[in-house]
């Protein structure tokens, strides 16, 4: 079972084994509708693995005290564990300084957070951002609510029908009234891998920053902020078999340091008069208010369990998978495959000419397959596929050919009730 | 509890797949617009209501089949009913779908055709997907004109 394999020909197989990495996720041993449990939808959230549990298990019973605040030891220990955390993911993404790494509730918060402390401190009426046509909501809508406060403009890179974003579109974009591109690494909905360093290296060649939404990104490949150069790059520690309620924000300490605060409170200052506040330095200055600190530490244990496994060999593993699972799906009558980028991440979104991505979902779950139907919190882009929703069978470093078979399958049985 | 055959019921699958009174409704005099934000679904409920009673209604729109035959069964079940009639269907409907207490056979039989809707009680996630249609209507009676939305 462990032998490794010379090609990966059999995604099963090789150095990486997701059956033994799996018996490391106590949940995918539960039953769903007396079935066993297959999960597809690790793009919403992934799932945990023990030595998460057992981490954040850990900080309640033996490591728990609020963080820089205390002089006694536990809040000492506390404390360095929390700032253990943010090197792990320092080191991980290769930041230069740890103090570029903020603390959030998640990519939500990121985003919001340099919406309106970037935003509204540095852009003003007239001043455009740069989207594009695949982003989450959590990649407007901030930026819609700037808009509304300040007068900017909105503008969106448009997709190919294979769910690519447009270049030649793009560039011509980037002028002279452009301060910033937000922009995702991967596209949660269809799977599309952006050609994010290009998308960069074009915006800094007109002098303008970019933010990187990296939610589906950070679990599914190596990133390196420092090649990126990316000016912010924001994900979700749920999403990276971490706890939820913990995110990260990157920032060039550069910018983050030009900022005004985001929200004001404990933490975050160096000393408070009724006249005047003086600020704290980053990253704390931007971490009001006591954070999801077994959360922090949680998530920075994900990453000794991912970076114990390797991502490189995670993201074969997840190729391959991909592969199985899209010539598997193919040949199911009336199957449409919505996103067939060149470069994808382990994303399938797909509808039915016969069922509604719903009516798919439920009858999925009938067979105890989870896997994620709507609009996936991106509405622009199922419009621009001229759907209302699809379903979506996300892979992550846990799942099998078995569970792509078992959703073959499933889809068999929905043709069967709707044939 | 969770048996796929007691949702997708044949009278769903065949109203789903064949809707009736789907499309315009000339000269209809009340319309309403619904939205489901959890599924991107919209549809459109028109009706022509003379002296109190509802004489004709039609649907448009795209959606699963829960939601589809759910409208295209109330099309037909509200013709010929009352304004105050089509409103009182509507929250025994609701009822049957979002209550805990299984139906009893008197409901049942005076739910008629609405009966097979009553599976969806199980499924907890499609209780909006059941109700959307009947939420317009209750909408279009009422004359509300903003699009009322499921959540
Ligand atoms: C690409 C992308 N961006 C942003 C988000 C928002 O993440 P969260 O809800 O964890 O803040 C998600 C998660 O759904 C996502 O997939």
């Amino acid at each position: 079972m462990t032998a490794p394999a010379p090609a990966r020909k059999n995604p099963d197989a090789g150095v990486f084994d997701a059956r033994r990495a799996r018996e490391d996720f106590p949940i995918l041993k539960t039953a769903a509708h007396g079935k066993p449990l297959v999960f597809l939808d690790s793009a919403a959230s992934a799932q945990k693995p023990r030595q998460v549990i057992d981490a954040v298990a850990h900080v309640y019973e033996a490591e728990y005290a609020n963080i820089h605040r205390g002089v006694y030891e536990l809040s000492e220990r506390t404390t360095a564990a929390f700032e253990d955390a943010r090197e792990k993911i320092r080191a991980f993404l290769n930041a230069r300084e740890a103090r570029e790494i903020i603390f959030v509730r998640g990519a939500t918060e990121a985003i919001n957070l340099v919406a309106q402390s970037f935003g509204r401190a540095f852009l003003k009426e007239g001043d455009e951002i740069v989207l594009s046509a695949l982003e989450h909501h959590s990649n407007i809508v901030p930026w819609q609510i700037l808009r509304d406060m300040t007068g900017i403009v909105l503008r969106v890179a448009p997709v190919n029908d294979a769910g690519e974003i447009e270049m030649e579109a793009y560039e011509k974009l980037l002028n002279a009234r452009t301060r910033l591109v937000a922009i995702a690494h991967v596209s949660n909905a269809i799977g599309t891998v952006t050609p994010i360093r290009e998308i960069i290296r074009l915006a800094h060649a007109k002098g303008v920053p970019v933010l990187v939404d990296g939610c589906q990104a950070v679990p599914h490949q190596k990133v390196d902020l420092q090649a990126l150069d990316c000016d912010f790059y924001a994900f979700s520690g749920h999403k990276l078999y971490g706890p939820s309620g913990i995110g990260v924000l990157y920032g060039k300490a550069e910018h983050l340091e030009a900022m005004p605060p985001y929200q004001g409170g404990g933490d975050m200052i160096r000393s408070v008069t009724f006249e005047k506040t003086d600020f704290n330095v980053i990253p704390h200055k931007f971490e009001a208010g006591t954070p999801h600190i077994a959360g922090a530490i949680g998530l920075g244990a994900a990453i000794d369990y991912l970076e114990g496994l390797g991502l490189a060999d995670i993201a074969a593993h997840e190729q391959a998978l991909l592969q199985h699972a899209t010539a598997r799906l193919s040949q199911v009558e009336g199957l449409r495959i919505v996103g067939t980028a060149a470069e994808k991440s382990s994303i399938l979104s797909f509808t039915l000419a016969a069922a509604h991505p719903h009516d798919i979902g439920t009858i999925l779950d009938g067979e105890g397959i989870a896997i994620r139907t709507g609009h996936h919190c991106a509405q622009p882009l199922m419009d621009r596929f001229c759907v209302a929703a699809t379903a979506r069978a996300s892979f992550g470093l846990y799942n099998t050919t078995e569970d792509a078979d078992a959703l073959a399958e499933g889809l068999r049985k929905v043709l069967e009730i709707f044939g | 509890m969770f048996d796929l055959k007691d949702l997708y019921q044949e009278v769903i699958i065949d109203h789903s797949k064949r809707p009736r009174h789907f499309g315009k409704l000339a000269g209809q005099n009340r319309e309403a617009e619904g939205y489901n934000p959890l599924c991107g679904d919209r549809l459109t409920v028109e009706l022509i209501v003379e002296d109190g009673i509802v004489k004709d209604a039609a649907f448009e729109g795209a959606g699963c089949a829960i939601s589809t035959a759910s409208a295209s069964l109330m099309t037909d079940m509200v013709r010929g009913k009352t304004e105050a009639e089509a409103q009182a269907l509507f929250r025994q409907f609701q009822s049957l779908v979002t209550r805990n207490d299984p139906p009893t056979e008197d409901e049942l039989l005076e739910l008629e055709k609405l009966a097979a809707l009553a599976g969806v009680r199980a499924f907890p996630s499609r209780v909006k997907c059941a109700t959307l249609a009947w939420h317009t209507l209750s909408a279009a009676l009422d004359r509300r004109n903003a699009p009322v939305k499921t959540e």
